[in-house]
């Protein structure tokens, strides 16, 4: 199947779900004089459904299976990566949250040498901080254990 | 005339005066770093440094404060040009070019053609703002919702029409975009709609989020574990200004820039994001060369980077000359001055003459010295190339983490960010465009007020948008380009973007 193909699916199919969301959350449709809230989405989403049908239709080029994916070890580390972050940042704190992530990024994912990678994860975690928090008044989180 | 001349004598006395001179150089300076930070844009900074300013008298905050707003113009091109990550949300047009010279080696000249594209577009539309601002104010009263609504169309569909590759594809990204600006609050009936119980997502998506996962963690997703990472470029001293040949074909852009910037700038909405936007169609569409934007064109940094700065005089017409806020950052200044017991609006100019014109004056002076700070370190900021790739993205990814949380103070936009850029990576690969995305999340809201707004207006009838003429010009321009496309598609030939699509997949593949 070409790559058009399969992206014109995927965004009426999603167009679908957004129609089928917005019925499911009962949202007032209005008229064509007087919109509600659902209106205006909904058109949106019968537009999306359109495109994507006309884009499927109209696809050629080459298969899904060309495509080069050799790069996904590297997506979902720092898939993860930001992942914790959003996790950890009002937990442990900025500091250490930042700190941890980059530790295992360049010494986990790019193998540097535990010295550069301490150095470098200590240096722009405390250096950012310091920069934002202490310099520019931007409150950071200092988590559960105060930093 | 004479009198103007007088005036801005009184205001560059004001200006010129060491406590105000200090504030522009604060306000550049903050500027300039807010601009260069992903993520935390001008409204931000503003919003932050806003209490700061309250112990200070009115003409010192407000000079302070449009200081930070054009600063970051200046600083909002570095990141988009050397990480593909655009500072705030206006440079976003900038990282398609600027980033393509800066892996060609031509990262300095991008920018230095984009501080001198934004200083003179400064300069001059500060000049458009002194002379010209009462009867554009009085235009742009004119556009009431149908109108506006108009506009925002024209500007999806040039959008869309300029676009390498397909306009059908463009056309989805931009409904896809708008689908997205529809999470929130319901501004007419005060619904919520797709929020999930997340309180916070009832403002709906934010704009920096959505652009920095677009543009920057999808770079990062696409680049970083790749067979080849990006080359790290080292371009030497001689290499950092840009040739004869670049300041040609940087010159007209520039020009078009700053005379578009200012008058998309003077109309409601989110200006200097919309104007850079707008120039980077318009350059596209003007070019002798279509094919190289994307690819490193010249016209497509000057361009964008004279509007976005231009607009944000623009944006200060109707806050000065009425009162009446364009768009966010205005509303946060007019607060600012309203807070010092200044009322801004028609007889500012009368009552408070030294603080208009030395506002005025100011502009000119801060211009100048942003062009002063910003070229010279034009090779500090280059020297960020030289870190080699596997520090630099995990630096790049703490600072888009930090500019992003720093915002609202939300996690929430730590993962709006990763969210969208898993679909930027994605995207990517399945060869479409993502600028349409970020414009239809901006536009969103105004589309669907205006439209909601037009028909109450008019009782529930469309033919409001025919009957006023100025609206029913813009669609029929929008209406115009879709036909264009239309029968470029019948006559199955390959026009100039056609052509570009072919050569960005030879490219690719």
């Amino acid at each position: 199947m070409s790559i058009g193909r399969v992206s014109g699916a995927g965004l009426a199919v999603l167009a679908l779900l957004v129609v089928e969301e917005t019925w499911r959350q009962r949202l007032p449709l209005g008229s064509v004089a007087n919109p509600g809230p659902a209106y205006f989405p909904g058109v949106l989403a019968l537009l999306l459904l359109a495109a994507g049908v006309a884009v499927a239709a109209l696809a050629g080029g080459p298969r899904v299976s060309s495509l080069d994916w050799t790069e996904w070890r590297h997506g979902v580390a720092i898939f993860a990566t930001c992942a914790f972050c959003a996790l950890a940042l009002e937990r442990l704190g900025y500091r250490l949250t930042i700190f941890i992530a980059l530790g295992f990024l360049v010494g986990g994912v790019e193998r540097k040498s535990p010295i550069a990678t301490l150095g470098f994860a200590a240096a722009l975690a405390l250096g950012t901080f310091w920069l934002f928090d202490t310099l520019l008044r931007v409150p950071l989180p200092r988590g559960a254990l105060g930093f | 005339m004479l009198d103007v001349l007088q005036n801005l004598a009184l205001g560059f006395s004001v200006a010129l005066s060491p406590p105000v001179l200090f504030y522009a150089f604060v306000g550049c300076v903050i500027g300039t770093l807010v601009g260069v930070l992903p993520g935390v844009g001008p409204l931000a900074g503003i919003s932050l440094l806003l209490p700061a300013t309250f112990g200070m008298d009115a003409t010192r905050a407000i000079v302070m404060l449009a200081g930070i707003y054009y600063g970051a113009m200046y600083g909002g091109s570095t990141t988009s040009i050397l990480m593909r990550i655009p500072g705030e949300a206006a440079s976003v047009m900038t990282c398609i070019d600027g980033y393509a010279m800066a892996r060609r080696g031509r990262a300095g000249a991008a920018l230095a053609i984009a501080a001198v594209g934004s200083y003179i577009a400064g300069t001059a539309s500060v000049v458009a703002l002194m002379v010209m601002a009462p009867p554009l104010a009085r235009v742009a009263l004119r556009f009431g919702p149908p109108e506006q609504l108009a506009l925002l169309l024209l500007g999806l569909l040039v959008l869309a029409y300029m676009s390498s590759g397909s306009m059908l594809k463009a056309l989805a990204m931009a409904a896809l975009g708008l689908l997205l600006g529809t999470i929130g609050i319901d501004q007419m009936t005060g619904y919520m709609r797709y929020v999930y119980g997340v309180v916070e997502l009832g403002d709906g998506l934010g704009v920096v989020p959505v652009a920095v996962g677009l543009f920057g963690v999808a770079e990062i997703l696409a680049t970083a574990g790749a067979p080849t990472p990006p080359a790290v470029i080292k371009p030497r001293l001689r290499e950092l200004l840009p040739t004869r040949d670049e300041w040609r074909q940087s010159t007209w852009p520039i020009a078009r820039g700053t005379v578009l910037g200012f008058l998309v700038g003077i109309l409601p909405g989110s200006a200097h994001i919309i104007a850079s936007f707008v120039s980077y169609a318009v350059e596209k569409r003007v070019s002798r060369q279509p094919q190289d934007f994307g690819h490193g064109a010249v016209a497509g940094v000057a361009g964008p980077e004279s509007a976005n700065n231009s607009a944000t005089s623009g944006a200060f017409v109707p806050m000065l000359a009425l009162g009446v806020p364009s768009g966010p950052i205005p509303a946060v200044m007019l607060a600012a001055l309203m807070v010092h017991g200044v009322a801004p609006g028609p007889l500012l100019i009368q009552n408070q003459p030294a603080l208009f014109w030395g506002f005025i004056a100011s502009m000119y002076v801060g211009n100048v010295m942003l062009l002063i700070l910003n070229l010279p370190l034009v090779g500090v900021f280059v020297n960020i190339l030289r870190v080699p790739y596997p520090y630099l993205y995990p630096a790049v990814l703490v600072f888009s983490i930090l500019g992003v949380y720093a915002v609202n103070g939300s996690v929430v936009d730590v993962w709006i960010m990763l969210i969208m850029g898993v679909l930027g990576y994605v995207l990517r690969k399945l060869d479409f465009e993502t600028a349409p995305i970020v414009l239809g999340v901006v536009l969103a809201p105004l589309i669907e007020l205006s439209l909601r707004q037009s028909l109450a207006m008019s009782d529930g009838r469309y033919a409001i948008f025919v009957e006023h003429r100025i609206a029913a010009a813009l669609l029929a321009a929008g209406l115009g380009l879709v036909l264009l496309n239309l029968y470029t598609f019948a006559r199955r030939g390959l026009d100039w973007r056609s052509r570009m699509a072919l050569a960005e997949k030879g490219e690719s593949s």
